[in-house]
């Protein structure tokens, strides 16, 4: 567990305004104010998860740090779960909390909830009530004790999912007998751009202009190469606290972008943690005083785009002569491109162009180690005979649910007709 | 500095028995919270065996410069999470010294309601969702608003999460703590429509207790956002214009609309609230007419309606209380800054004891 250094806009600044929000932090600052921190000596590494407040220019102590991260289980049976939902946007994430008397298990042992759907863009204001119903259970880093954050999906009274409720089929998807027979494994890879408050310009860019074209940025190290780690580095601890599948992070091509990888999980798990680590990325943003964009292509010109690559496998794939069955598996994406494409996510026509790693979005591809294809197949699998593909064509703004329950029902349930296979095969050259 | 953080943190049960007891009342306006501080030589949770005190009504506006003690009476303890250890928050309420609430006690006449036979018989629930607005100091704009413009329109901030959507979470995260600590029975947090606006509910409590334990939150809050660094609004219309107003929505049931064919009551209940609309409106809140439009989630506050699942109504039904025919049911008319010992009371009389 570790201390987030990621200084907040209001954290206390040298500056003659008095307004403690609502300032925009340019690049400069930025860098000076994580000096200043520093300098303080108050990043005390005490070891423990602890949560910044912020700083009044009045008080000459600050005790709202001591309330935000107080531990209240003495005091108390009680827990607090932040019920978390999907808005009416699909990418906007909802959330709000409860008391609950004691420390709960399993989703099942915590009660529906109902919120305001009015005001999500998810139900008329004469009949507003939506039904929260929980399905996933997180620590919660920011509260930290026994408190929780709690995945939920979205209903009707009379207990329809409502439409922008996308769990639902891929919960009926991923318990499909073939598929749960597949054990279906994801591994997703996200990738996002921080961008300065107010000015919403990649952070680390100079406001007004360009930064050096990219090369360096990847995996670099710097203040003139790396822009933002503090978030990076608090969420991949953040996400392991809370129990998420968090594999792995690194800095990305154009600079102010990052990403992370989280997986393999099995099924409908690979989604519901991609929602709750996106949460707790706009939790830590929020404190850091950065905007999370989930944009696809953020930056036109010459700066990549920001995908959600997808590995996938299943049992059959991950045994001996699997590479056939992920050859065969590729035959039915490229029957299907057009539908998927459509599912992968908005805006993703201005980041599929063919150029920066991608493929274009009109064309389906495949390729051994290719960045240029829509589908990408490691050199260890074709080496080993068996392994897992990527699909590359999901947007940074793909929704998890719909992208992995259409790949395991392409893939494991759908059965294209014996001549389009042949024509698929020979256009896509695949022998199968 | 740092000396200075010691000594406020000092645990005192290593060094003392004694505890320091802030006591707490309502001021002259009926909305200003004022408290100061005592020692008391050992630990006491029970109010009625805590000292009376007195305190200076001519500076609160509460009595006049040549007569001016006004007599506190101790009425409901709660843990204090700023000073911590043994020591107490006290809620208290004003007499004179003969012995008479002065005029701007609401509690006492609540505290008779609620101790008359039948409503004690009927178990009142209340559940009170307190809404406020945090404002930057000096310039009492909202925070997170730029200073001579607007955000963006409602819509991405209710319940919202990100640096552009939510702004003042610490401070609403430390007040559910503190609350919880305190005693203080909070049952939930949520942003609101409105971008630096906020809600917690307190509830459900019984009887006289919701009053209390609603304005020591409130207090509580006042404090947090005092070291913030930030101003607290209860107003019930911040921003004029197409921004949401803010509330202190009271949800009420009584023991026999959560039994068995309790919808009935609670339709029956309804009826007599509709009849006695302008009276209950009066004392619903300062300024509420600039906020119950019926716009904005609200009703006309001329018109008396209610509905099933309607936020747009002045009582709303919940789909869960219609569908198992007994629950609780919503009361949307009170503002913000509305007094819940005048509210809490005012629901139970109409109720339970009117008979029309």
């Amino acid at each position: 567990m570790a201390q987030i250094l990621a200084p907040s806009t209001q954290w206390q600044m040298r500056l003659p305004k008095t307004s403690t929000y609502g300032s925009p932090i340019a690049t400069k600052m930025w860098s000076s104010l994580l000096l200043k921190r520093n300098k303080q000596g108050a990043a005390k590494s005490s070891g423990k998860f602890s949560v910044l407040a912020l700083q009044s220019e009045n008080s000459t102590v600050n005790r709202l740090e001591k309330l935000l991260n107080m531990d209240i289980t003495p005091y108390t049976e009680q827990i607090i779960a932040e019920y978390i939902w999907i808005g009416g946007g699909g990418i906007d994430l909802r959330s709000k909390s409860k008391t609950i008397a004691k420390p709960v298990e399993h989703p099942s042992e915590l009660p529906k909830w109902n919120y305001d759907g009015s005001s999500t863009g998810q139900a008329p204001g004469d009949d507003s009530e939506v039904i929260l119903y929980p399905q996933a259970i997180f620590k919660d880093p920011f509260r930290g004790g026994n408190n929780i954050l709690v995945i939920c999906d979205t209903y009707t009274p009379a207990g329809e999912p409502i439409p922008t409720n996308k769990r639902h089929r891929a919960a009926e998807i991923f318990s499909n007998k073939k598929v749960v027979g597949e054990v279906p494994w994801f591994g997703i890879e996200q990738e996002y751009t921080l961008l300065q408050q107010n000015v919403k310009w990649p952070l680390g860019w100079p406001v007004g202009g360009y930064p050096g074209p990219q090369g360096p940025y990847y995996c670099g190290a710097g203040a003139d190469k790396s822009f933002g780690r503090d978030i990076s580095d608090a969420h991949y601890k953040a996400c392991l606290y809370a129990g998420i599948n968090i594999s792995g992070t690194n800095g990305e091509v154009m600079p102010g972008q990052w990403e992370y990888q989280v997986g393999p999980s099995v099924g409908i798990d690979a989604a519901d943690h991609i929602w709750c680590s996106r949460y707790i990325l706009e939790r830590i943003t929020e404190q850091a005083g950065v905007v999370l964009s989930l944009d696809p292509k953020p930056i036109e010109g010459d700066w990549n785009g920001a995908g959600c690559h997808t590995n996938y496998s299943t049992k059959s794939m991950r045994e001996d002569g699997g590479f056939e069955v992920i050859k065969k598996a590729i035959l039915n994406l490229s029957l299907c491109h057009k539908e998927h494409i459509s599912a992968y996510g908005e805006g993703n026509e201005r980041r599929l162009t063919g150029k920066h790693e991608t493929a274009n979005i009109n064309t389906f591809s495949w390729g051994v180690a290719n960045r240029g294809c829509s589908i990408r197949v490691g050199r260890d699998t074709e080496k080993n005979g068996k392994g897992y593909l990527e699909d590359r064509r999901p947007a940074s703004n793909m929704d998890p649910y719909v992208v992995t329950s259409l790949l395991a029902e392409t893939t494991i349930l759908y059965e294209p007709t014996l001549e389009a296979e042949a024509l698929a095969a020979q256009k896509i050259a695949l022998k199968v | 500095m740092s000396l200075l953080s010691d000594l406020i943190n000092l645990n005192l049960s290593d060094a003392t028995e004694k505890i320091i007891a802030e006591y707490i009342w309502i001021g002259g306006s009926g909305m200003d919270l004022r408290s100061k501080a005592r020692t008391l030589p050992k630990l006491v949770t029970d109010p009625t065996k805590l000292p009376k005190w007195n305190y200076d009504g001519s500076s609160t506006d509460q009595a006049p410069g040549d007569d001016s003690e006004v007599i506190l009476y101790p009425q409901a303890v709660f843990k204090d999470p700023f000073r911590r250890g043994n020591n107490i928050l006290v809620m208290c309420d004003a007499y004179t010294p003969a012995g008479d609430p002065i005029p701007t006690n609401k509690r006492f006449n609540a505290a008779k309601i609620f101790s008359h036979p039948d409503v004690v018989a009927e178990e009142p629930w209340y559940g009170i969702e307190q809404e406020y607005t945090l404002l930057q100091k000096d310039v009492h704009w909202p925070v997170g608003w730029p200073i001579g413009g607007f955000p963006g329109p409602q819509g991405p901030y209710y319940c919202g999460v990100g640096a552009d959507k939510s702004f003042g979470r610490d401070i609403v995260d430390s007040h559910y703590k503190a609350c919880l600590y305190a005693g203080i029975n909070i049952s939930g947090i949520n942003g609101e429509v409105m971008p630096g606006q906020w809600e917690f509910q307190v509830g459900p409590s019984v009887g006289i207790s919701a009053g209390d334990q609603l304005w020591v939150a409130r207090y509580i809050l006042e404090r947090i956002t005092e070291i913030a660094g930030v101003v607290l609004s209860f107003d019930p219309k911040p921003i004029p214009g197409d921004w949401n107003g803010a509330g202190a929505h009271t949800n009420y049931s009584t023991k026999s609309m959560r039994n068995d064919g309790g919808i009935h009551v609670i339709k029956k209940a309804i009826e007599k609230l509709g009849l006695r609309h302008k009276g209950h409106i009066a004392a619903y809140g300062e300024g509420n007419e600039r906020r119950l439009t019926g716009r904005h989630e609200t009703a006309d506050i001329n018109t008396f309606s209610w509905g099933v699942a309607n936020r747009g109504a002045s009582i709303r039904v919940g789909r869960d209380t219609e569908k198992a025919g007994k629950g609780y049911f919503e009361d949307r008319r009170p503002a913000s800054n509305m007094d819940p010992y005048v509210v809490t009371s005012m629901i139970a009389e109409t109720t339970i004891l009117w008979k029309p």
